[in-house]
């Protein structure tokens, strides 16, 4: 009945283009058709996070999303969690060891970076807990989780304010 | 692991698309997918195409409608839009909380309002694997002949579980449907019945584009009442929309109209008669708020269709909603 569907998307930055059966989920599409395991397979129905990945910069559920739905659209999973050097989540999950088993350590770095990205400063604890509520871990306790988040903040907001200067210094006109 | 079962997709990128593609046979709408994917990995339903929404940019605007007195917001815009756009906060608060609280932050960025309205009814003997129901034998909702809340019962009494609906009941809402035969508009109030099978009265070859609320035409307090076991991800387990029209702005303010609709009962959600009996009352009147609960618990009565006691749920009730009052006036 139903043949393969041709997706073209960005994913983690660069143009992919993939094949894949309609009834796929987009976390099927990644984990069987692209080879990219890091999204995890937990719940499988919205209930856990373990599958969060990021659609056009908002954190998403990539176990109910059709991978139709990401036609032409910007993906990133968590590894495209990159830069040159460690990224601060990763330095700060490192640092608090704020994985145990680590089911759940990708799509919380997902839901997290999403959200330092898009508030761009120091965050609380309390704010913390609400931007991952769609995430469970059976292991942490959260603790050493939110702890990690709230010290990565302090350090993406530094460097936000690192490349603020560095473009104030390279072209002053543009200074307001 | 939860596969879907086999289905062609179609993404059509215009309204009139939508309608030729979704009079195909075995054809169902797809928006968000956060209902219908869960729905379809149970094996609740096993359509031949889905017809997904995902292209169509036409239902993703909120637009005052100065001429027609309403606000109107596509069926394709997300709750998380709607929990922060600022017409909707600024003139329908609980419309904005509600949204803003349903499930989880990552499923509302996918969630739309659409699919909000046309949420399938949900039942503990139904919202389970395909393997669960097979031990009970199913039941009128799924692959059974009789249902399991209402012993005996031949109508299924699965839960209105929006939280949005509710809400959208107290404002006067309108849904607009288009299909074959044109553009159709419903007062939502209409658009449910009390069969959690075919709740909806819509025809199969229609789809909804947008939801039409009036812009409030004095002073207006409004609040929404949600109680669940965790304060995320959870469906409600008591649901309580409230809007109060009052004859000056303030706190101390009489009631002129009063509207409140409860959900989570059966499949239909319920708008609480008598409250006519309020007006000219002030909610800063305790007296006044305890007649309103009253009301309230007298006209709800739960059933065992969702998780906790029936009889526990109802005297959650007065609970939430005198405590939505009380943080509503306090604000
Ligand atoms: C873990 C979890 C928790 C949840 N918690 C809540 C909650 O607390 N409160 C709540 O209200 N919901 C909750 N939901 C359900 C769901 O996420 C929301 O109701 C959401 O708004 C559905 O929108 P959607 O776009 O994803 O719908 P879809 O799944 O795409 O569609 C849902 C239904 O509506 C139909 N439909 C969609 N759009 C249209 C249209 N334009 N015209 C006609 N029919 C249409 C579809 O055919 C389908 O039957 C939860 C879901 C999950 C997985
Ligand atoms: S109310 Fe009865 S028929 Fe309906 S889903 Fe529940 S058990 Fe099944
Ligand atoms: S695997 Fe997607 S939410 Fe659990
Ligand atoms: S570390 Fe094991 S689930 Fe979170």
């Amino acid at each position: 009945m139903a043949e393969s569907f041709l997706l073209s998307f960005q994913l983690n930055g660069e143009p992919v283009e993939v094949a894949a059966p309609p009834h796929y989920t987009l976390l099927e599409v990644l984990r069987y058709k692209l080879d990219l395991i890091g999204s995890k397979q937990g719940c499988d129905k919205g209930d856990c996070g373990a599958c969060t990945v990021q659609i056009d910069r908002r954190p998403v559920l990539s176990c109910i999303t059709l991978g139709v739905h990401v036609q032409g659209r910007e993906v990133v999973t968590v590894e495209g969690l990159t830069r040159p050097g460690m990224h601060p989540l990763h330095d700060c999950f490192d640092k608090w060891v704020a994985a145990q088993c680590g089911f759940c350590t990708p799509g919380i770095l997902m839901a997290a970076e999403a959200y330092l990205s898009a508030v761009g400063r120091k965050v609380t604890r309390g704010e913390v807990a609400e931007a991952l509520a769609s995430n469970l871990c059976r292991c942490t306790g959260y603790t050493k989780i939110v702890d990690a988040i709230v010290e990565a903040s302090e350090l993406m907001a530094a460097e936000d304010e690192g490349k603020d200067d560095h473009r104030r210094a390279g072209n002053p006109s543009k200074t307001s | 692991m939860l596969r879907l079962p086999r289905f062609g997709v179609v993404t059509p990128q215009t309204v009139e698309d939508v309608v030729a593609a979704i009079n195909q046979p075995g054809a169902r709408i797809i928006a968000g997918g956060t209902d219908l994917l869960p729905n379809l990995k149970h094996r609740l339903e096993q359509p031949a195409l889905l017809v997904s929404l995902s292209q169509v940019e036409a239902l993703r605007q909120v637009g005052r409608d100065d001429r027609a007195g309403v606000v109107r917001i596509g069926a394709g815009v997300t709750l998380t839009e709607i929990s922060e756009n600022h017409l909707v906060r600024q003139l329908y608060p609980s419309l904005a909380r509600a949204a803003g609280i349903v499930a989880s932050p990552s499923i509302r960025n996918m969630a739309t309002i659409g699919g909000n309205i046309n949420l399938d009814t949900r039942c503990r003997y139904v919202n389970q694997s395909e393997f669960w129901r097979s031990a009970i034998g199913g039941c009128l909702k799924s692959e059974g002949t009789l249902c399991h809340v209402v012993k005996g019962g031949r109508n299924c009494v699965a839960a209105m579980s929006s939280d949005c609906v509710p809400v959208l009941t107290t404002l006067d809402a309108t849904v607009v449907l288009v299909g074959p035969a044109g553009e159709r508009r419903v007062a939502i109030a209409e658009y449910y019945n009390t069969d959690g099978v075919r709740h909806i009265n819509k025809e199969p070859g229609e789809f909804m584009t947008e939801v039409q609320i009036p812009v409030p035409k004095g002073p207006r307090r409004s609040a929404y009442a949600k109680w669940t076991v965790r304060k995320n991800i959870d469906f409600p387990l008591v649901s309580v929309a409230m809007r109060f029209d009052l004859d000056a702005d303030s706190p101390d303010a009489r009631m002129t109209d009063v509207r409140v609709c409860v959900g989570v009962l059966n499949a239909k959600p319920r708008l609480i008669r008598r409250t006519e009996s309020l007006a000219g009352k002030r909610l800063s009147d305790r007296a006044t708020v305890e007649a309103l609960c009253q009301l309230v618990y007298k006209q709800s009565k739960p059933l065992e269709n969702v998780p906790y006691e029936a009889p526990y749920r109802r005297k959650m009730i007065p609970v939430y909603t005198r405590r939505a009052i009380e943080k509503m006036l306090a604000s």
